[in-house]
């Protein structure tokens, strides 16, 4: 299948050290921005109970969810302890001309 | 004439009727009302720091040290009594609080910090550590979900007998030293399964097998001494000191609305006094903690203003909740279905009841 990059959003619709959910083709994503204007994305959803991780707080490379205070590392996707037990999938990220553009299988 | 229909007892088992019964009427993890608040003001209230935690944690710990000091120094004569009462408030009723906050994970910013704060009031409070993050887990999901949520304090109808023996943490801890025996063997309860996940369980018995070795040296120590003194600061602080647990612990949700999705309708928000605040950890802001777990103790006041005028009034102190508390109790003893009605403000309007849901007769 071949790359497929989809344009997500402008780099400033995303604060420093904050996420924001992306919505595409009927499946929601979580794009994050750290505090040194690195971007991710991830799926959007916690997996521990389909919560919307976009509520949730970034501190570092953690995101914290927001429904059981779960916590993912979004930069590798590794559940970081109980709640979450599963890890969470994460898609390339390439930012040009100020906007945000995600990998999406 | 028609057959009339009784309603039967409601089954707050989490495997039972009223378990099917809510997921079947879409209650269960389902979506709840939260009251609006900018992304950047929330933010700002979620942001973790260590020292208001190690600041409260040292006073709590030196308190702990200077009276269980008192109370050896004394032990024998009656102004031992005192420095036990300070104590043991401070072992078996504050930490449930602690308990709380560091199982969220909000309590410190670093994580050891909440772990080692999490395990040791976890055991002060005599409670499991793995089985209640799950079960408060289930909590926060489907707080007062009949069928759902396994912290459900007064199930109707009350059982009153149980409350009052819960003063002295008699009746839950004869509870957690049965599940404790269970636990050590390597079993779950049937209920249990059904929130800890398989990956978890190995903890649940080893942590029930040290609580019990703990608990086999108290008794060798009071033993060997001739004197309970080692039980008076190591296991019996979780009773006679947890009279503070339930009279906290109750005004979150007795007698309030059971199977809405909305915190406002079946949560209480109090004001207490800042003694009482220490001790409880701000929880006193309950509503504002489900609606936001995010949000550290610390910050819960500042919380409860940004979202007061979306909630209820709050209680103006303990002994006003328990003037509404207590006779709702006593009635729902004859009238399970009956409970408060919490008041939003003009304009504001409840995510609605589902009216299905509640005391629905078993076919
Ligand atoms: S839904 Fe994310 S931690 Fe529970």
């Amino acid at each position: 299948m071949p790359e497929q990059w989809i344009n997500a959003c402008d780099t400033d619709d995303i604060d420093q050290d904050d996420v924001i959910r992306f919505d595409h083709d009927g499946r929601t994503f979580a794009l994050y921005r750290t505090e040194d204007d690195r971007f991710f994305a991830t799926d959007g959803l916690c997996t521990h109970e389909k919560v919307h991780l976009s509520g949730g707080l970034v501190m570092g490379n953690i995101i914290e969810c927001p429904k059981h205070n779960g916590r993912f590392d979004f930069t590798t996707g590794k559940a970081k302890g109980a709640p979450v037990c599963v890890d969470i999938a994460t898609y390339p990220v390439k930012v040009e001309d100020g906007r945000v553009l995600i990998q999406i299988a | 004439m028609l057959p009339t229909m009784t309603p039967t007892p409601r089954d707050y088992s989490l495997i039972g009727r009223d378990a099917a019964l809510a997921e079947a009427n879409g209650i269960a993890a389902a979506e709840w009302y939260s009251c609006p608040i900018p992304r950047k003001q929330l933010k700002e209230l979620m942001k973790r720091s260590d020292g208001p935690a190690l600041r409260d944690t040292a006073i709590w710990v030196a308190a702990l040290v200077l009276s269980a000091a008192g109370g050896i120094h004394f032990w024998g004569s009656w102004w031992a009594v005192p420095f036990f009462l300070v104590y043991g408030v401070l072992y078996g009723s504050s930490s449930d609080s602690r308990w709380h906050e560091a199982g969220h994970g909000t309590a410190f910013k670093t994580r050891w910090m909440n772990d080692v704060l999490y395990y040791v009031a976890s055991f002060m409070i005599l409670r499991e550590p793995t089985v209640w993050r799950w079960s408060h887990t289930r909590h926060h999901t489907d707080t007062i979900i009949v069928g759902r949520d396994p912290e459900i304090a007064v199930p109707r109808p009350p059982d009153v007998v149980a409350l009052l023996l819960n003063i002295f943490a008699l009746k839950s801890s004869l509870m957690t030293l049965k599940s404790l025996f269970i636990h050590a063997s390597g079993r779950l309860k049937p209920d249990e399964a059904t929130f800890i996940p398989e990956m978890e369980r190995w903890k649940v018995y080893l942590v029930a097998r040290i609580y019990l070795a703990i608990f086999a040296a108290v008794i060798v120590a009071c033993v060997w001494m001739g004197s309970i003194l080692p039980a008076m600061l190591v296991g019996l602080p979780s009773l006679y000191g947890g009279f503070m647990t339930i009279y906290f612990g109750l005004t979150q949700h007795a007698g309030l609305a059971e199977d809405v999705l909305d915190h406002r309708l079946n949560t209480r928000t109090i004001y207490m006094n800042p003694l009482f605040r220490f001790l409880y950890w701000n929880m006193n802001y309950h509503v504002e903690h489900h609606m936001f777990p995010m949000v550290p103790y610390h910050a819960l006041p500042r919380l409860h203003e940004a979202i007061k005028d979306d909630c209820p009034e709050p209680y103006p102190s303990t002994i006003a909740a328990y003037r509404e508390i207590i006779p709702t109790i006593l009635r729902q003893v004859r009238e399970p279905a009956f409970h408060v009605i919490r008041r939003l403000p003009d304009g504001k309007t409840p995510v609605p009841y589902n009216h299905g849901a509640i005391i629905n007769p078993a076919e």
